[in-house]
Protein backbone atom coordinates (compact mmCIF):
# COMPACT_ATOMS: atom_id res chain seq x y z
CA UNK A 1 0.00 0.00 0.00
CA UNK A 2 1.07 3.58 -0.57
CA UNK A 3 1.77 5.43 2.20
CA UNK A 4 -1.69 7.59 3.52
CA UNK A 5 -2.85 9.24 6.73
CA UNK A 6 -6.03 7.97 8.14
CA UNK A 7 -7.99 10.38 9.64
CA UNK A 8 -10.63 9.73 12.56
CA UNK A 9 -13.44 11.36 11.91
CA UNK A 10 -16.40 12.20 14.95
CA UNK A 11 -19.27 12.97 12.42
CA UNK A 12 -21.12 13.30 9.38
CA UNK A 13 -20.25 16.85 9.04
CA UNK A 14 -16.86 16.76 9.17
CA UNK A 15 -16.49 13.77 7.23
CA UNK A 16 -17.99 16.02 4.55
CA UNK A 17 -16.38 19.05 4.61
CA UNK A 18 -12.78 16.96 4.90
CA UNK A 19 -14.14 15.57 1.57
CA UNK A 20 -14.68 18.64 0.32
CA UNK A 21 -11.31 20.00 1.49
CA UNK A 22 -9.23 17.63 -0.11
CA UNK A 23 -11.44 17.70 -3.20
CA UNK A 24 -10.82 21.29 -3.64
CA UNK A 25 -7.36 20.89 -2.98
CA UNK A 26 -7.39 18.15 -5.21
CA UNK A 27 -5.72 15.67 -3.07
CA UNK A 28 -7.12 12.37 -3.39
CA UNK A 29 -9.65 10.88 -0.33
CA UNK A 30 -11.79 7.95 0.66
CA UNK A 31 -13.89 7.31 3.14
CA UNK A 32 -14.17 3.32 4.90
CA UNK A 33 -16.00 2.05 6.86
CA UNK A 34 -15.00 -1.69 7.91
CA UNK A 35 -12.81 -1.67 5.16
CA UNK A 36 -12.80 -4.62 4.25
CA UNK A 37 -13.33 -4.07 0.46
CA UNK A 38 -11.42 -0.98 -0.20
CA UNK A 39 -7.87 -2.45 1.61
CA UNK A 40 -8.24 -4.59 -0.80
CA UNK A 41 -8.18 -2.22 -3.49
CA UNK A 42 -5.67 -0.35 -1.80
CA UNK A 43 -2.83 -3.15 -1.68
CA UNK A 44 -3.00 -3.75 -5.33
CA UNK A 45 -2.64 0.15 -5.85
CA UNK A 46 -5.96 0.06 -8.27
CA UNK A 47 -6.58 3.23 -5.17
CA UNK A 48 -4.05 5.37 -3.74
CA UNK A 49 -5.70 7.85 -1.65
CA UNK A 50 -3.41 9.92 0.36
CA UNK A 51 -6.30 10.20 2.95
CA UNK A 52 -8.64 8.00 4.22
CA UNK A 53 -11.19 8.84 6.28
CA UNK A 54 -12.46 6.63 8.64
CA UNK A 55 -16.18 6.75 9.20
CA UNK A 56 -16.14 3.84 12.02
CA UNK A 57 -15.05 6.23 14.62
CA UNK A 58 -18.43 8.37 14.31
CA UNK A 59 -20.32 7.26 17.53
CA UNK A 60 -23.75 6.19 17.10
CA UNK A 61 -24.23 5.44 13.34
CA UNK A 62 -24.54 1.71 13.26
CA UNK A 63 -28.18 1.80 14.39
CA UNK A 64 -30.81 -0.38 13.69
CA UNK A 65 -34.17 0.61 14.57
CA UNK A 66 -37.82 -0.27 13.77
CA UNK A 67 -40.69 2.23 13.39
CA UNK A 68 -43.45 2.98 11.83
CA UNK A 69 -43.42 1.65 8.33
CA UNK A 70 -39.87 0.14 8.28
CA UNK A 71 -36.55 0.26 9.35
CA UNK A 72 -33.81 2.64 9.62
CA UNK A 73 -30.33 1.36 9.43
CA UNK A 74 -27.43 3.21 9.88
CA UNK A 75 -24.71 3.17 7.29
CA UNK A 76 -21.70 1.67 9.87
CA UNK A 77 -24.54 -1.58 10.88
CA UNK A 78 -22.49 -4.54 10.23
CA UNK A 79 -23.71 -7.22 7.60
CA UNK A 80 -23.75 -9.78 11.13
CA UNK A 81 -26.29 -6.94 12.89
CA UNK A 82 -28.25 -6.80 9.88
CA UNK A 83 -28.44 -10.95 9.44
CA UNK A 84 -28.87 -11.39 13.00
CA UNK A 85 -31.07 -8.85 13.90
CA UNK A 86 -34.54 -10.27 15.01
CA UNK A 87 -37.34 -8.00 13.63
CA UNK A 88 -35.09 -8.12 10.29
CA UNK A 89 -34.95 -11.82 10.32
CA UNK A 90 -38.83 -11.51 10.82
CA UNK A 91 -39.49 -8.81 8.55
CA UNK A 92 -37.77 -8.03 6.24
CA UNK A 93 -36.04 -11.80 5.68
CA UNK A 94 -34.70 -11.50 1.89
CA UNK A 95 -32.51 -8.92 3.31
CA UNK A 96 -31.35 -10.70 6.65
CA UNK A 97 -30.41 -14.23 3.97
CA UNK A 98 -28.54 -11.50 1.45
CA UNK A 99 -26.32 -10.22 4.42
CA UNK A 100 -25.49 -13.53 5.86
CA UNK A 101 -24.67 -14.84 2.33
CA UNK A 102 -22.28 -11.94 1.61
CA UNK A 103 -18.81 -12.72 2.31
CA UNK A 104 -17.63 -15.07 5.15
CA UNK A 105 -18.38 -14.44 9.11
CA UNK A 106 -14.69 -11.94 9.15
CA UNK A 107 -16.21 -9.91 6.57
CA UNK A 108 -19.62 -9.77 7.83
CA UNK A 109 -18.31 -9.36 11.31
CA UNK A 110 -16.73 -5.69 9.55
CA UNK A 111 -18.23 -5.22 6.68
CA UNK A 112 -20.84 -1.84 6.85
CA UNK A 113 -24.24 -2.05 4.89
CA UNK A 114 -22.60 1.39 3.21
CA UNK A 115 -19.61 -0.49 2.24
CA UNK A 116 -21.38 -3.11 1.18
CA UNK A 117 -23.43 -0.84 -1.29
CA UNK A 118 -19.82 1.25 -1.98
CA UNK A 119 -17.90 -1.20 -3.04
CA UNK A 120 -15.97 -1.25 -6.35
CA UNK A 121 -16.56 -4.57 -8.45
CA UNK A 122 -14.89 -7.52 -8.01
CA UNK A 123 -13.83 -8.07 -12.05
CA UNK A 124 -10.11 -9.58 -12.31
CA UNK A 125 -9.36 -7.06 -14.52
CA UNK A 126 -10.58 -4.35 -12.74
CA UNK A 127 -8.69 -5.67 -9.76
CA UNK A 128 -5.38 -6.97 -10.72
CA UNK A 129 -3.11 -4.12 -11.22
CA UNK A 130 -1.72 -5.62 -14.36
CA UNK A 131 -4.75 -4.61 -16.37
CA UNK A 132 -5.29 -0.93 -17.31
CA UNK A 133 -9.18 -1.34 -18.39
CA UNK A 134 -11.69 1.23 -19.30
CA UNK A 135 -13.07 1.65 -15.95
CA UNK A 136 -9.40 2.51 -14.93
CA UNK A 137 -8.84 5.06 -17.64
CA UNK A 138 -7.70 2.49 -20.30
CA UNK A 139 -8.96 1.88 -23.56
CA UNK A 140 -10.82 -1.61 -23.30
CA UNK A 141 -12.92 -3.81 -21.17
CA UNK A 142 -11.14 -7.05 -21.27
CA UNK A 143 -14.02 -9.34 -20.59
CA UNK A 144 -15.07 -8.78 -24.08
CA UNK A 145 -11.91 -10.40 -25.65
CA UNK A 146 -10.88 -12.16 -22.44
CA UNK A 147 -12.05 -13.96 -19.94
CA UNK A 148 -15.87 -12.74 -18.76
CA UNK A 149 -17.06 -15.95 -17.58
CA UNK A 150 -18.32 -14.09 -14.40
CA UNK A 151 -19.69 -11.10 -16.08
CA UNK A 152 -22.75 -9.23 -16.69
CA UNK A 153 -25.56 -10.33 -19.33
CA UNK A 154 -27.47 -7.16 -19.16
CA UNK A 155 -27.32 -3.85 -19.35
CA UNK A 156 -23.67 -3.90 -20.01
CA UNK A 157 -21.07 -2.33 -22.28
CA UNK A 158 -19.01 -0.68 -22.62
CA UNK A 159 -18.32 -2.58 -19.45
CA UNK A 160 -18.97 -5.62 -18.52
CA UNK A 161 -18.54 -5.88 -14.88
CA UNK A 162 -21.27 -6.82 -12.70
CA UNK A 163 -22.61 -5.42 -9.49
CA UNK A 164 -21.02 -7.31 -6.44
CA UNK A 165 -23.10 -6.34 -3.37
CA UNK A 166 -25.93 -9.26 -1.97
CA UNK A 167 -27.85 -6.69 0.12
CA UNK A 168 -28.50 -4.57 -3.06
CA UNK A 169 -31.01 -6.56 -4.90
CA UNK A 170 -32.33 -7.46 -1.73
CA UNK A 171 -32.86 -3.76 -0.52
CA UNK A 172 -33.94 -2.54 -4.11
CA UNK A 173 -36.92 -5.45 -4.45
CA UNK A 174 -37.45 -4.13 -0.75
CA UNK A 175 -38.38 -0.28 -1.96
CA UNK A 176 -35.61 0.98 -0.35
CA UNK A 177 -34.25 4.38 -0.11
CA UNK A 178 -30.70 5.70 0.73
CA UNK A 179 -30.10 8.83 2.32
CA UNK A 180 -26.62 11.17 1.65
CA UNK A 181 -25.03 13.77 3.32
CA UNK A 182 -23.09 16.21 1.21
CA UNK A 183 -21.98 19.86 1.71
CA UNK A 184 -25.48 21.05 0.71
CA UNK A 185 -27.24 18.88 2.99
CA UNK A 186 -28.67 15.27 3.29
CA UNK A 187 -31.35 13.93 0.46
CA UNK A 188 -33.17 10.61 0.53
CA UNK A 189 -33.44 8.57 -3.03
CA UNK A 190 -34.60 5.62 -3.80
CA UNK A 191 -32.01 3.02 -3.92
CA UNK A 192 -32.37 1.78 -7.55
CA UNK A 193 -31.97 5.20 -8.47
CA UNK A 194 -28.67 5.03 -6.75
CA UNK A 195 -26.55 3.11 -9.20
CA UNK A 196 -24.88 3.92 -12.67
CA UNK A 197 -24.78 1.76 -15.68
CA UNK A 198 -21.59 1.88 -17.66
CA UNK A 199 -23.47 3.75 -20.34
CA UNK A 200 -23.95 6.76 -18.31
CA UNK A 201 -20.79 6.55 -16.55
CA UNK A 202 -18.44 3.58 -16.78
CA UNK A 203 -15.84 5.23 -14.37
CA UNK A 204 -18.31 4.95 -11.32
CA UNK A 205 -20.92 2.59 -9.64
CA UNK A 206 -23.21 5.17 -8.14
CA UNK A 207 -23.98 8.72 -8.44
CA UNK A 208 -22.01 9.80 -5.25
CA UNK A 209 -20.15 12.80 -5.98
CA UNK A 210 -16.60 13.41 -4.57
CA UNK A 211 -18.05 14.97 -0.90
CA UNK A 212 -20.70 13.15 -0.43
CA UNK A 213 -21.33 9.88 1.71
CA UNK A 214 -24.44 7.34 2.63
CA UNK A 215 -25.31 8.19 5.97
CA UNK A 216 -28.76 5.72 6.15
CA UNK A 217 -30.82 3.11 4.33
CA UNK A 218 -34.90 3.02 4.99
CA UNK A 219 -36.06 0.03 4.24
CA UNK A 220 -40.38 -0.09 4.35
CA UNK A 221 -41.86 -3.03 6.06
CA UNK A 222 -43.55 -5.11 3.03
CA UNK A 223 -47.05 -5.28 3.31
CA UNK A 224 -49.01 -8.01 5.13
CA UNK A 225 -49.14 -10.91 2.65
CA UNK A 226 -45.84 -11.04 1.31
CA UNK A 227 -43.53 -13.08 0.90
CA UNK A 228 -39.81 -12.58 0.01
CA UNK A 229 -36.57 -15.02 -1.07
CA UNK A 230 -33.32 -14.11 -1.71
CA UNK A 231 -31.60 -17.44 -3.70
CA UNK A 232 -27.61 -17.01 -4.94
CA UNK A 233 -26.03 -19.01 -6.72
CA UNK A 234 -21.91 -18.91 -6.18
CA UNK A 235 -19.07 -21.18 -7.69
CA UNK A 236 -18.64 -22.86 -4.23
CA UNK A 237 -20.48 -22.94 -0.42
CA UNK A 238 -17.98 -21.20 1.48
CA UNK A 239 -17.24 -17.29 0.77
CA UNK A 240 -18.12 -16.22 -2.95
CA UNK A 241 -19.74 -13.31 -4.98
CA UNK A 242 -22.93 -14.63 -6.49
CA UNK A 243 -22.76 -15.86 -10.36
CA UNK A 244 -26.51 -15.00 -10.08
CA UNK A 245 -28.72 -13.98 -7.28
CA UNK A 246 -32.18 -13.55 -7.26
CA UNK A 247 -34.09 -11.30 -4.96
CA UNK A 248 -38.11 -11.41 -5.09
CA UNK A 249 -41.03 -10.55 -3.35
CA UNK A 250 -44.74 -11.79 -4.00
CA UNK A 251 -47.86 -10.10 -2.33
CA UNK A 252 -50.35 -11.92 -2.96
CA UNK A 253 -54.32 -11.43 -1.89
CA UNK A 254 -55.60 -14.99 -1.94
CA UNK A 255 -53.78 -16.96 -4.78
CA UNK A 256 -53.55 -13.96 -6.57
CA UNK A 257 -50.51 -11.57 -7.38
CA UNK A 258 -51.41 -7.81 -6.01
CA UNK A 259 -47.58 -6.82 -6.71
CA UNK A 260 -44.21 -8.47 -7.48
CA UNK A 261 -40.65 -7.52 -7.14
CA UNK A 262 -37.70 -9.55 -9.12
CA UNK A 263 -34.11 -8.36 -9.03
CA UNK A 264 -30.93 -9.68 -10.04
CA UNK A 265 -27.72 -9.29 -9.09
CA UNK A 266 -24.56 -11.08 -10.35
CA UNK A 267 -26.19 -10.47 -14.15
CA UNK A 268 -25.89 -6.88 -14.72
CA UNK A 269 -23.90 -3.60 -13.43
CA UNK A 270 -25.98 -2.72 -10.90
CA UNK A 271 -28.33 -4.55 -9.57
CA UNK A 272 -31.27 -5.21 -12.20
CA UNK A 273 -34.42 -5.27 -12.00
CA UNK A 274 -36.68 -7.13 -13.81
CA UNK A 275 -39.95 -4.68 -14.28
CA UNK A 276 -41.35 -6.51 -17.23
CA UNK A 277 -41.61 -9.60 -15.61
CA UNK A 278 -43.34 -7.65 -12.26
CA UNK A 279 -45.85 -6.64 -14.43
CA UNK A 280 -46.61 -9.63 -16.10
CA UNK A 281 -46.94 -11.46 -12.50
CA UNK A 282 -49.47 -8.97 -11.14
CA UNK A 283 -53.09 -10.56 -11.14
CA UNK A 284 -51.92 -13.98 -12.04
CA UNK A 285 -51.61 -17.05 -9.86
CA UNK A 286 -48.04 -18.15 -9.60
CA UNK A 287 -47.62 -21.69 -11.32
CA UNK A 288 -44.63 -23.74 -12.74
CA UNK A 289 -45.53 -22.35 -15.97
CA UNK A 290 -46.24 -18.79 -14.65
CA UNK A 291 -43.00 -18.76 -13.06
CA UNK A 292 -41.08 -20.19 -15.85
CA UNK A 293 -42.59 -17.50 -18.00
CA UNK A 294 -41.57 -14.41 -15.78
CA UNK A 295 -37.83 -15.88 -15.68
CA UNK A 296 -38.04 -15.76 -19.61
CA UNK A 297 -39.74 -12.65 -19.73
CA UNK A 298 -36.64 -10.95 -17.18
CA UNK A 299 -34.23 -12.57 -19.35
CA UNK A 300 -35.37 -11.18 -22.97
CA UNK A 301 -32.51 -8.89 -24.30
CA UNK A 302 -30.05 -10.24 -22.34
CA UNK A 303 -26.41 -10.05 -24.06
CA UNK A 304 -24.35 -12.68 -22.88
CA UNK A 305 -20.04 -12.66 -23.78
CA UNK A 306 -18.86 -15.29 -25.27
CA UNK A 307 -17.86 -17.30 -21.76
CA UNK A 308 -21.17 -16.47 -19.77
CA UNK A 309 -23.92 -18.16 -22.19
CA UNK A 310 -24.95 -20.16 -18.98
CA UNK A 311 -26.00 -17.22 -16.88
CA UNK A 312 -29.47 -16.87 -18.42
CA UNK A 313 -30.86 -19.90 -18.01
CA UNK A 314 -29.83 -19.94 -14.59
CA UNK A 315 -31.23 -16.53 -13.94
CA UNK A 316 -34.40 -17.92 -15.47
CA UNK A 317 -34.00 -20.78 -13.47
CA UNK A 318 -33.10 -19.07 -10.39
CA UNK A 319 -36.68 -16.52 -10.76
CA UNK A 320 -38.93 -19.25 -11.57
CA UNK A 321 -37.62 -21.05 -7.76
CA UNK A 322 -37.84 -18.23 -6.33
CA UNK A 323 -41.81 -16.98 -7.30
CA UNK A 324 -42.41 -20.62 -6.55
CA UNK A 325 -41.15 -20.23 -3.27
CA UNK A 326 -42.66 -16.70 -2.57
CA UNK A 327 -46.01 -17.66 -3.86
CA UNK B 1 17.99 -0.75 22.24
CA UNK B 2 21.84 0.59 22.68
CA UNK B 3 22.81 -1.23 19.31
CA UNK B 4 20.01 0.35 17.36
CA UNK B 5 20.99 3.99 18.25
CA UNK B 6 24.46 2.88 16.59
CA UNK B 7 22.14 2.06 13.23
CA UNK B 8 22.77 -2.11 13.87
CA UNK B 9 19.78 -3.40 12.41
CA UNK B 10 18.29 -6.04 14.96
CA UNK B 11 15.10 -7.18 13.48
CA UNK B 12 11.86 -6.27 15.95
CA UNK B 13 11.20 -10.30 16.02
CA UNK B 14 14.70 -11.21 17.19
CA UNK B 15 14.46 -8.95 19.74
CA UNK B 16 11.27 -9.30 20.96
CA UNK B 17 12.67 -13.39 21.23
CA UNK B 18 15.25 -12.32 22.98
CA UNK B 19 13.96 -10.56 25.57
CA UNK B 20 11.36 -13.47 26.28
CA UNK B 21 8.22 -14.50 27.33
CA UNK B 22 8.79 -13.48 31.38
CA UNK B 23 9.72 -9.63 30.53
CA UNK B 24 6.77 -8.88 27.83
CA UNK B 25 4.20 -10.81 30.65
CA UNK B 26 3.91 -7.61 32.13
CA UNK B 27 5.71 -4.95 30.08
CA UNK B 28 4.47 -1.92 27.92
CA UNK B 29 6.62 -2.28 25.08
CA UNK B 30 8.10 0.97 23.58
CA UNK B 31 9.22 0.17 20.19
CA UNK B 32 9.28 3.98 19.57
CA UNK B 33 12.88 3.45 18.95
CA UNK B 34 12.67 0.97 16.00
CA UNK B 35 11.87 2.22 12.45
CA UNK B 36 9.38 0.08 11.16
CA UNK B 37 10.53 0.83 7.22
CA UNK B 38 13.27 -1.67 8.10
CA UNK B 39 11.41 -4.62 7.93
CA UNK B 40 10.45 -6.67 5.79
CA UNK B 41 6.74 -5.94 3.74
CA UNK B 42 7.76 -2.40 4.31
CA UNK B 43 8.62 -0.19 1.63
CA UNK B 44 10.31 2.95 2.02
CA UNK B 45 7.54 5.05 0.31
CA UNK B 46 5.88 7.28 2.67
CA UNK B 47 4.27 9.86 0.99
CA UNK B 48 3.90 13.15 3.35
CA UNK B 49 6.02 14.14 5.93
CA UNK B 50 4.10 13.94 9.53
CA UNK B 51 0.67 12.33 9.31
CA UNK B 52 1.06 9.42 8.68
CA UNK B 53 2.97 7.64 11.68
CA UNK B 54 1.15 7.32 14.90
CA UNK B 55 1.73 6.24 18.43
CA UNK B 56 -1.06 3.61 19.61
CA UNK B 57 -1.87 1.58 22.43
CA UNK B 58 -2.68 -1.77 21.55
CA UNK B 59 -4.64 -4.22 24.16
CA UNK B 60 -3.29 -8.04 22.87
CA UNK B 61 -4.20 -11.06 24.76
CA UNK B 62 -5.02 -8.44 28.08
CA UNK B 63 -1.41 -7.30 27.72
CA UNK B 64 -1.18 -3.48 26.64
CA UNK B 65 1.42 -2.50 23.91
CA UNK B 66 2.57 0.79 23.28
CA UNK B 67 3.94 1.00 19.35
CA UNK B 68 4.68 2.85 16.50
CA UNK B 69 3.45 2.08 13.40
CA UNK B 70 2.61 3.63 10.30
CA UNK B 71 -0.89 4.60 9.52
CA UNK B 72 -0.99 1.89 6.55
CA UNK B 73 -0.12 -1.15 8.81
CA UNK B 74 -2.11 -3.79 8.75
CA UNK B 75 -3.05 -5.49 12.66
CA UNK B 76 -1.44 -8.77 11.40
CA UNK B 77 1.89 -6.81 10.21
CA UNK B 78 1.86 -5.06 13.73
CA UNK B 79 1.58 -8.28 16.08
CA UNK B 80 3.77 -10.44 13.52
CA UNK B 81 6.60 -8.06 13.10
CA UNK B 82 6.37 -5.51 15.88
CA UNK B 83 4.92 -7.37 18.65
CA UNK B 84 6.48 -11.09 17.54
CA UNK B 85 3.26 -12.58 17.64
CA UNK B 86 3.72 -14.96 15.04
CA UNK B 87 0.53 -16.85 15.84
CA UNK B 88 -1.03 -15.29 13.52
CA UNK B 89 -0.40 -15.64 9.47
CA UNK B 90 -0.22 -13.99 6.47
CA UNK B 91 -1.37 -15.87 3.59
CA UNK B 92 -3.28 -13.79 0.36
CA UNK B 93 -3.30 -10.48 2.18
CA UNK B 94 -6.77 -9.92 0.95
CA UNK B 95 -9.60 -10.51 2.79
CA UNK B 96 -9.47 -14.03 1.38
CA UNK B 97 -7.77 -16.73 3.52
CA UNK B 98 -8.41 -16.31 7.00
CA UNK B 99 -4.71 -17.50 8.03
CA UNK B 100 -4.75 -13.72 9.85
CA UNK B 101 -7.92 -14.59 11.85
CA UNK B 102 -8.03 -13.20 15.33
CA UNK B 103 -10.60 -11.95 17.63
CA UNK B 104 -11.93 -8.89 18.00
CA UNK B 105 -13.68 -7.85 21.00
CA UNK B 106 -14.98 -10.51 20.41
CA UNK B 107 -16.15 -11.10 17.13
CA UNK B 108 -13.15 -12.67 14.81
CA UNK B 109 -12.31 -10.85 11.95
CA UNK B 110 -9.07 -10.75 9.33
CA UNK B 111 -5.98 -8.96 11.38
CA UNK B 112 -4.66 -8.23 7.24
CA UNK B 113 -8.06 -6.10 6.76
CA UNK B 114 -7.40 -4.21 9.77
CA UNK B 115 -5.39 -1.15 10.40
CA UNK B 116 -3.19 -1.09 13.26
CA UNK B 117 -4.89 2.61 13.96
CA UNK B 118 -8.16 1.42 14.36
CA UNK B 119 -7.77 -1.19 16.79
CA UNK B 120 -7.37 1.51 19.86
CA UNK B 121 -9.09 0.43 22.86
CA UNK B 122 -10.13 -2.96 21.83
CA UNK B 123 -9.84 -6.27 23.07
CA UNK B 124 -7.84 -8.21 20.33
CA UNK B 125 -7.49 -12.08 20.93
CA UNK B 126 -4.75 -14.23 18.94
CA UNK B 127 -3.98 -17.82 19.12
CA UNK B 128 -1.49 -17.14 21.67
CA UNK B 129 -3.69 -15.74 24.09
CA UNK B 130 -5.80 -18.73 24.23
CA UNK B 131 -3.59 -21.35 26.45
CA UNK B 132 -3.75 -20.63 30.06
CA UNK B 133 -0.21 -20.71 30.71
CA UNK B 134 0.75 -24.67 30.24
CA UNK B 135 -2.56 -25.35 29.87
CA UNK B 136 -4.01 -25.18 25.96
CA UNK B 137 -7.41 -24.20 25.18
CA UNK B 138 -9.52 -27.44 25.15
CA UNK B 139 -10.27 -26.20 21.33
CA UNK B 140 -6.51 -26.34 20.69
CA UNK B 141 -6.83 -29.83 22.16
CA UNK B 142 -9.34 -30.85 20.10
CA UNK B 143 -7.32 -29.60 17.14
CA UNK B 144 -4.31 -32.21 18.37
CA UNK B 145 -6.69 -35.05 18.96
CA UNK B 146 -8.15 -34.79 15.64
CA UNK B 147 -5.37 -33.87 13.47
CA UNK B 148 -6.65 -30.18 12.51
CA UNK B 149 -3.58 -29.52 11.90
CA UNK B 150 -1.68 -30.83 8.09
CA UNK B 151 1.27 -28.14 6.86
CA UNK B 152 -0.30 -26.21 10.28
CA UNK B 153 -0.66 -22.81 8.34
CA UNK B 154 -4.04 -22.21 8.47
CA UNK B 155 -4.37 -23.58 11.43
CA UNK B 156 -4.20 -20.43 13.82
CA UNK B 157 -6.90 -18.96 11.74
CA UNK B 158 -9.23 -22.21 11.64
CA UNK B 159 -8.31 -22.23 15.84
CA UNK B 160 -9.34 -18.26 16.27
CA UNK B 161 -12.70 -18.85 14.17
CA UNK B 162 -13.49 -21.91 15.90
CA UNK B 163 -13.19 -20.23 19.23
CA UNK B 164 -14.96 -17.29 18.01
CA UNK B 165 -17.63 -19.44 17.11
CA UNK B 166 -17.84 -20.94 20.60
CA UNK B 167 -17.45 -17.73 22.40
CA UNK B 168 -20.99 -16.86 20.46
CA UNK B 169 -22.82 -20.38 19.98
CA UNK B 170 -21.31 -23.03 22.88
CA UNK B 171 -23.03 -25.98 21.18
CA UNK B 172 -23.24 -25.75 17.16
CA UNK B 173 -24.07 -28.57 15.17
CA UNK B 174 -22.02 -29.47 12.07
CA UNK B 175 -23.93 -27.30 9.40
CA UNK B 176 -22.95 -23.97 12.13
CA UNK B 177 -19.01 -25.65 12.66
CA UNK B 178 -19.10 -25.53 8.83
CA UNK B 179 -20.53 -22.27 8.35
CA UNK B 180 -18.55 -20.83 11.45
CA UNK B 181 -14.99 -22.12 9.44
CA UNK B 182 -15.93 -20.95 6.47
CA UNK B 183 -14.02 -18.04 5.92
CA UNK B 184 -11.08 -19.49 6.65
CA UNK B 185 -9.53 -21.95 3.40
CA UNK B 186 -7.51 -24.89 4.22
CA UNK B 187 -5.05 -25.47 1.12
CA UNK B 188 -4.54 -29.30 2.52
CA UNK B 189 -8.19 -29.87 2.16
CA UNK B 190 -8.25 -30.78 5.61
CA UNK B 191 -12.14 -29.23 6.34
CA UNK B 192 -13.83 -32.32 7.80
CA UNK B 193 -11.13 -32.65 10.46
CA UNK B 194 -11.04 -29.03 11.50
CA UNK B 195 -14.84 -28.82 11.74
CA UNK B 196 -14.63 -32.25 13.81
CA UNK B 197 -12.22 -30.69 16.32
CA UNK B 198 -14.35 -27.48 16.82
CA UNK B 199 -17.31 -30.40 17.79
CA UNK B 200 -15.38 -32.42 19.64
CA UNK B 201 -14.49 -28.91 22.01
CA UNK B 202 -17.71 -28.20 21.82
CA UNK B 203 -19.20 -31.47 23.22
CA UNK B 204 -16.05 -31.32 25.85
CA UNK B 205 -17.19 -27.85 27.16
CA UNK B 206 -20.06 -28.50 29.70
C1 LIG C 1 -12.84 -12.05 -0.25
C2 LIG C 1 -14.04 -11.15 -0.28
C3 LIG C 1 -15.28 -11.69 -0.56
C4 LIG C 1 -16.41 -10.88 -0.58
N1 LIG C 1 -17.60 -11.45 -0.86
C5 LIG C 1 -18.71 -10.68 -0.90
C6 LIG C 1 -19.98 -11.25 -1.20
O1 LIG C 1 -20.12 -12.45 -1.42
N2 LIG C 1 -21.06 -10.43 -1.24
C7 LIG C 1 -20.97 -9.10 -1.00
O2 LIG C 1 -21.98 -8.42 -1.04
N3 LIG C 1 -19.78 -8.53 -0.74
C8 LIG C 1 -18.66 -9.28 -0.66
N4 LIG C 1 -17.44 -8.70 -0.37
C9 LIG C 1 -17.36 -7.23 -0.32
C10 LIG C 1 -17.35 -6.41 0.94
O3 LIG C 1 -16.10 -6.41 1.55
C11 LIG C 1 -18.36 -6.59 2.01
O4 LIG C 1 -19.57 -7.06 1.57
C12 LIG C 1 -18.54 -5.39 2.99
O5 LIG C 1 -19.89 -5.18 3.29
C13 LIG C 1 -17.95 -4.07 2.62
O6 LIG C 1 -18.17 -3.20 3.73
P1 LIG C 1 -17.00 -2.36 4.41
O7 LIG C 1 -17.65 -1.50 5.42
O8 LIG C 1 -15.92 -3.23 4.88
O9 LIG C 1 -16.54 -1.53 3.15
P2 LIG C 1 -15.25 -0.63 2.96
O10 LIG C 1 -14.15 -1.48 2.49
O11 LIG C 1 -15.04 0.23 4.14
O12 LIG C 1 -15.77 0.30 1.77
C14 LIG C 1 -16.18 -0.22 0.53
C15 LIG C 1 -16.45 0.94 -0.43
O13 LIG C 1 -17.54 1.70 0.02
C16 LIG C 1 -17.17 3.03 0.26
N5 LIG C 1 -17.89 3.44 1.47
C17 LIG C 1 -17.89 2.82 2.68
N6 LIG C 1 -18.74 3.43 3.53
C18 LIG C 1 -19.29 4.47 2.84
C19 LIG C 1 -20.23 5.49 3.17
N7 LIG C 1 -20.82 5.56 4.37
N8 LIG C 1 -20.55 6.39 2.21
C20 LIG C 1 -19.98 6.32 1.00
N9 LIG C 1 -19.09 5.39 0.62
C21 LIG C 1 -18.75 4.47 1.53
C22 LIG C 1 -15.67 3.04 0.39
O14 LIG C 1 -15.13 4.27 0.00
C23 LIG C 1 -15.30 1.93 -0.56
O15 LIG C 1 -15.28 2.39 -1.89
C24 LIG C 1 -16.29 -9.49 -0.32
C25 LIG C 1 -15.04 -8.95 -0.04
C26 LIG C 1 -13.91 -9.76 -0.02
C27 LIG C 1 -12.60 -9.14 0.27
S1 LIG D 1 -4.07 -13.09 5.11
FE1 LIG D 1 -5.85 -12.16 5.85
S2 LIG D 1 -7.38 -13.33 4.92
FE2 LIG D 1 -5.59 -14.13 3.98
S1 LIG E 1 -3.46 -27.60 7.30
FE1 LIG E 1 -2.37 -26.96 5.54
S2 LIG E 1 -3.52 -25.26 4.90
FE2 LIG E 1 -4.76 -26.11 6.39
Amino acid sequence: MKSFENIDVKSVREAVSLLQKFHQQKKSAAVVGGGSEYLQLMKDHVVEPDYLINLKSIPGLDYIKEERGGFRIGALAKLVEIEEHPAVREKLLILSSAAGEAASPQIRNAGTIAGNLCQRPFCWYFRSSNFTCLRKGGQVCYTVTGDGRFHAILGAGPSYIVHPSDTAPALVALGAQIKIAGPTGEKMIPLEKFFVLPSVDYKRENILNPAEIVTEIFVPTPKAGSKGFYHKVRERLAWDHAIVAVATIVESSGSVVRAARVVMGGVAPIPWRAAKAEEFLRGKRIDEATAKQAGEIALEGAKPLKDNVYKVKMAQDLIQRGLLASA
Amino acid sequence: MEDEKKGTRLSRRSFLKGIGGGAIGTAVISTGLVKSDSAEGYSPETSGAGGNRATITLKVNGKAYRVEVEHRSTLAEVLRDELGLTGTKIGCDRGECGACTVIINGHNMYACSQLAVWMQGKDILTVEGLAKGDKLDPLQEAFIEHDGPQCGFCTSGQIMSGKALLMKNPKPDEAQARRGLSGNLCRCGNYNREVAAVLAAAAKSS
